[in-house]
């Protein structure tokens, strides 16, 4: 109960935060709306996707770049928590200690879902329709929350045991070019068979392929066991490294 | 004599080998204040986080009001606050926004109403409504020190409290301390500078290598001063000079 309320109490300090900062927010919705705008607008046409609506075909893609940017901001949050002392503060109190860490991981999975639905947003405006209904939907919300579950265990680490804000947020960089190479802008069977192989069996691509089946409202098959696979699987791995780094962290 | 509140006895640590603290005993009385005195580096944060259950010693044990710090940790944290050496507020929210945040964090009713009574009691009524980011480095410390009285703790840890401050910001600290003192709050704080324990501690300590080497009121400290070519020294001992003399070579071999 107490350490409900304190990741409560700790959960609204941050939000408090982002709104006051919606920077954050913006930063990360702003860079894969121009990636968008760009792919949609500009070279969109001259990819063969198969699909007739390149907007909806890429806009999975688009959403995990965001996500994988928005939880640079967790490491650093998580960082400079632990910089200015505010871990040790609230360490010294009679407050639950999870709780000082859960409070991180909400703010992430919130702030990554408004950065998420200002994205959907714009797609709406430029001319994004799905014909799927209710139960996709909740599935693709569930799908990105865990992905984002996921990459906050990742960011947490790195924001704990690192020496400086920079070296917090490095780790983010690689994740948010992974899209680049996987099923989210072009099919892969045009890369070359090297890169294929990689592009086919990293996480991104299986977790493209079933948000894009269920916006479609198309039966996302196998893809959203490997995809929820990976989701769980990075979580319980990166979770379990970051509360030991988190116990060693006076 | 009075129980003592915290305890250290024989407190050992070492960080990869590097022995800090090689078997740390003292004792502070209720209400008192306590100084421990050290250069950088001579284990005095080592300690506090020690007693502040942040740390765990290698050897040794230290209690505070009765509970042992490893083996009841929680009980601990409902006695104590730690200040440490940078300022631990939020610079994105506001003042009072700090305050009711530990206040709620510490289970408290009212949370409001004790974040305005601090509030005033450190003069930042006026600067209660700007965010932190905006203060200045002694309002942000004495903020800083606000929290940690939030729930009136029986015990205070300031760990070099006024590190980095401004002669203005340290004289604006020195008052706080001297007031909690006085309503009965015991405070154990570390300083590097001997001015600052010559001005607010009821008894100092001096940590040296690792052990403390010197332990006593001011006036017990300056009678371990050499007595001799006093005679034609004609101002007291300074607390500089006690220390100086103690931690080169005197005193280091215990």
């Amino acid at each position: 109960m107490k350490a409900l309320r304190d990741t409560g109490v700790l959960f609204g300090r941050q939000m408090r935060h982002i709104l006051r900062s919606p920077d954050t927010i913006i930063t990360v919705a702003i860079v894969p709306i121009m990636i968008m705008l760009m792919f949609v607008f500009v070279l969109g046409g001259a990819i063969q996707t198969g699909a007739d609506n390149y907007l909806g075909y890429m806009l999975p893609g688009i959403l995990l770049m965001a996500i994988a940017s928005g939880i640079s901001y967790t490491a650093v949050r998580v960082f400079s928590d632990v910089q200015k002392g505010l871990f040790q503060r609230f360490h010294t109190m009679p407050v639950s200690r999870g709780a000082v860490l859960w409070g991180h991981v909400l703010t992430s999975l919130v702030s990554c879902l408004i950065s998420v639905a200002l994205i959907i947003l714009v797609a709406l405006l430029i001319g994004f329709r799905s014909s799927a209904g209710l139960l996709p939907w909740l599935g693709v919300v569930g799908i990105l929350l865990l992905f984002t579950l996921a990459l906050t265990w990742v960011a947490i680490i790195p924001g704990l045991s690192a020496k400086s804000a920079d070296g917090a947020s490095a780790f983010s960089y690689p994740l948010i070019f992974l899209p680049f190479i996987s099923s989210a802008f072009v099919p892969t069977e045009t890369m070359p068979a090297a890169v294929r192989v990689f592009a086919e069996n990293q996480p991104v691509t299986a977790i493209v392929d079933a948000v894009r089946s269920l916006l479609d409202n198309q039966p996302a098959g196998g893809d959203i066991w490997v995809a929820l696979a990976w989701c769980v699987g990075t979580a319980l791995v990166a979770g379990f490294f970051a509360l030991r780094v988190y116990r060693r962290t006076a | 004599m009075t129980e003592p509140i915290i305890r250290a006895s024989g407190l050992t640590k070492a960080f990869k080998g590097t022995e800090v603290l090689k078997g740390v005993s003292f004792g502070v009385r209720p209400g008192e204040i306590y100084a421990l005195l050290g250069a950088n580096g001579a284990g005095k944060t080592t300690t506090i986080k020690i007693l502040t259950t942040l740390l765990r010693p290698d050897g040794g044990s230290a209690g505070v009001c009765g509970f042992d710090v490893a083996q009841h940790p929680e009980k601990v944290r409902e006695k104590i606050s730690l200040t440490g050496q940078f300022a631990a507020v939020d610079e994105m929210l506001t003042g009072r926004e700090n305050l009711v945040m530990i206040a709620r964090l510490r289970g408290l009713a009212e949370a409001g109403r004790l974040a305005d009574d601090l509030l005033a009691r450190f003069g930042l009524s006026e600067a209660a409504n700007r965010r932190v980011g905006t203060y200045s480095g002694g309002m942000a410390r004495r903020l800083d020190i606000a929290m940690s009285l939030v729930g009136a703790p029986a015990v205070i840890f300031l760990d070099e409290p006024t590190t980095g401050l401004d002669p203005e910001g340290r004289l604006e600290v020195w008052k706080t301390v001297k007031e909690l003192a006085g309503g009965g709050t015991t405070i154990l704080l570390t300083t590097q500078y001997l001015e600052e324990a010559e001005q607010l501690a009821d008894r100092i300590a001096i940590l040296h290598g690792g052990v403390i080497i010197a332990e006593g009121t001011l006036a017990e400290l300056k009678q371990l001063f050499p007595p001799a070519e006093v005679e034609y020294v004609e101002k007291q001992p300074s607390l500089e000079e006690i220390f100086l003399a103690i931690t080169s070579g005197k005193g280091a071999g215990k």
